[in-house]
């Protein structure tokens, strides 16, 4: 009775702590697989071509919107600090490198795992609900290299294309931003931004792109492909899906910057 | 010929084949009849490998399913889903010819596209529906889809997973029809679940009854109206009274 009394509590802890360690495990082996298939035939070129049109080329409107704004109230942000020490003329270079190395990536990236990692979990959450991944296994594919390896392959390389797009609309959102608003000089805001802003600020943002685009899409696929029967199952992998790219753009964000920053 | 011989399968707590055993001459058309959750859509998840069974083993001509090149056993296999189980971004001919467009029994888009479009006039639908999609067609009309997806690699095993459902008695009688068409004219060896009876009289040469996960009965289709199981019976005459339980 007393060891009851004292393994209860101690049972309630471990169980939650066990389910997460075998769910950390599952997608795991998820992610292997996933990268295992990249490298070996089949390949579904015709899919690829369909996620790269969906994940990348229609996530531009709201990448490069969301840059936008963001370019514009950096640039504000910035005069308004930098005015209290009289450094104003660092508000191009500051807005460049700010949204080249941290904004541009990590807007763009969740940005991206609202857009995409919510419509891969309930599209493949979907299809298995109504049996059309049991489908693909009895027409001898395999749903693995069928619908995940096309999509995750497809936001690793079209990620960083949206990042690098984000990052000169989110410059521009500066300059007009700078130019109208802030009386800069047009000539000299552009000068300041091409003369402070290198060639790694860029990289690792984009670089930090490709990660994040396979995080958003490797989540969409994971928790789709779990998802639990019905409406509320499809609905809490879209959630999960959203949940778990947010949360790991922001923590690998973190480790990127770290990364760099050692470099 | 499919045997399972002494087929365990569980979820969780959840023991739903409790030792399946049964046989599927080639060539023959079985019906697998029960209620609601006795294991029938898992039985045929466990045969095609959706579903890998706790113990038992399950063959087909001999061979044990789980040993061997799986993508070539399942080149031998149709199947027809209880919902037909298209794919909603591919246009009808698409699915018609999925199997036919990729993988070892790939062949040219034209070819795939005339082998599909044969299909759907075979199970009934016109040249016009092949590039149309999914979501444009009425419910028979996707499980005819479905059943041409089926037999479109003119496979040796089709498998039906309630053919019926959410059908009219007209469009159940049309579909029944087919398939029993379809069956006797490929020789395939033919395995159907189901609950309703229509079904099981139009398409069964065989029928085996599946209750808590094991096989209760089986025999011949005129067998079944004249045998004096009461879980069969109770079964078949839809009656409330017996030994299998209203409410599961």
């Amino acid at each position: 009775m007393s060891t009851a009394i004292l393994t209860r509590p101690l049972a309630a802890i471990g169980r939650p702590v066990l389910a997460g360690l075998a769910s950390v495990g599952r997608m795991a082996l998820f992610t292997i697989t996933v990268i295992s298939h990249i490298f070996r035939p089949p390949w579904y070129p015709r899919e690829f071509a369909h996620a790269v049109m969906t994940i990348g080329w229609y996530s531009l409107p709201v990448v490069g919107l969301t840059a936008l704004f963001t370019g514009g109230a950096l640039a504000l942000q910035i005069y308004d600090g930098s005015s209290r020490f009289s450094a104003e003329a660092a508000v191009p270079s500051i807005v460049a490198i700010g949204m080249a190395r941290e904004l541009g990536p990590v807007l763009g990236g969740l940005m991206v795992a609202a857009r995409v990692a919510s419509s891969i979990a309930a599209e493949i959450g979907t299809m298995k609900v109504t049996e059309q991944i049991d489908a693909l296994v009895t027409l001898s594919t395999n749903p693995i290299k069928y619908l995940a390896v096309p999509r995750v392959l497809a936001a690793t390389l079209t990620v960083p294309v949206l990042v690098a797009v984000g990052d000169a609309i989110g410059i521009m959102g500066g300059w007009i931003v700078g130019v109208n608003r802030l009386d800069f000089n047009s000539a000299a805001y552009l000068k300041n931004t091409i003369d402070f802003l290198e060639v790694a600020d860029v990289a690792s943002g984009v670089a930090k792109g490709a990660v994040f685009g396979f995080l958003v899409a490797l989540m969409g696929c994971y928790y789709g492909m779990t998802s639990g029967r019905g409406a509320q199952g499809v609905g809490r992998a879209t959630k999960l899906a959203v949940v778990a790219a947010s949360v790991l753009i922001l923590g690998s964000n973190y480790l990127l910057t770290e990364l760099f920053f050692s470099a | 010929m499919i045997r399972l011989d002494n087929v365990h399968k569980a979820f969780g707590d959840k023991r739903v084949l409790r030792g399946v055993t049964l046989t599927v001459p080639k060539g023959e058309s079985m019906v697998i009849i029960g209620g609601s959750g006795t294991g029938k859509s898992v039985t045929l998840k466990c045969i095609l490998g959706l579903a890998k069974p706790d113990s038992g083993t399950i063959t087909l001509d001999g061979v044990n399913v789980e040993e061997g090149d799986h993508d070539a056993f399942l080149a031998r296999f149709g199947m027809l889903f209880q919902g037909a189980a298209l794919f909603d971004s591919l246009t009808v001919w698409q699915n018609v010819a999925f199997r036919l467009l990729r993988g070892r029994l790939k062949r040219s888009k034209e070819e795939a596209r005339d082998i599909a479009i044969e299909k759907l006039r075979r199970v009934g639908l016109t040249p016009e529906t092949a590039d149309l999609f999914p979501a444009e067609l009425s419910g028979g009309m996707q499980k005819r889809v479905g059943l041409a997806r089926a037999i479109a690699a003119d496979p040796e095993v089709i498998f039906f997973d309630e053919p019926t459902t959410g059908l009219d008695p007209i469009m159940a009688g049309v579909i029944n029809d087919l398939i029993r068409e379809i069956v006797v004219e490929m020789g395939a060896t033919a395995m159907t679940i189901t609950h309703d009876m229509t079904s099981v009289r139009a398409i069964a040469d065989d029928v085996a009854m599946l209750h808590d996960g094991v096989i209760k009965w089986s025999g011949t289709v005129a067998e079944m109206d004249s045998c004096d199981d009461p879980f069969v019976q109770q079964f078949i005459h839809g009656s409330a009274e017996g030994p299998i339980e209203a409410v599961r």
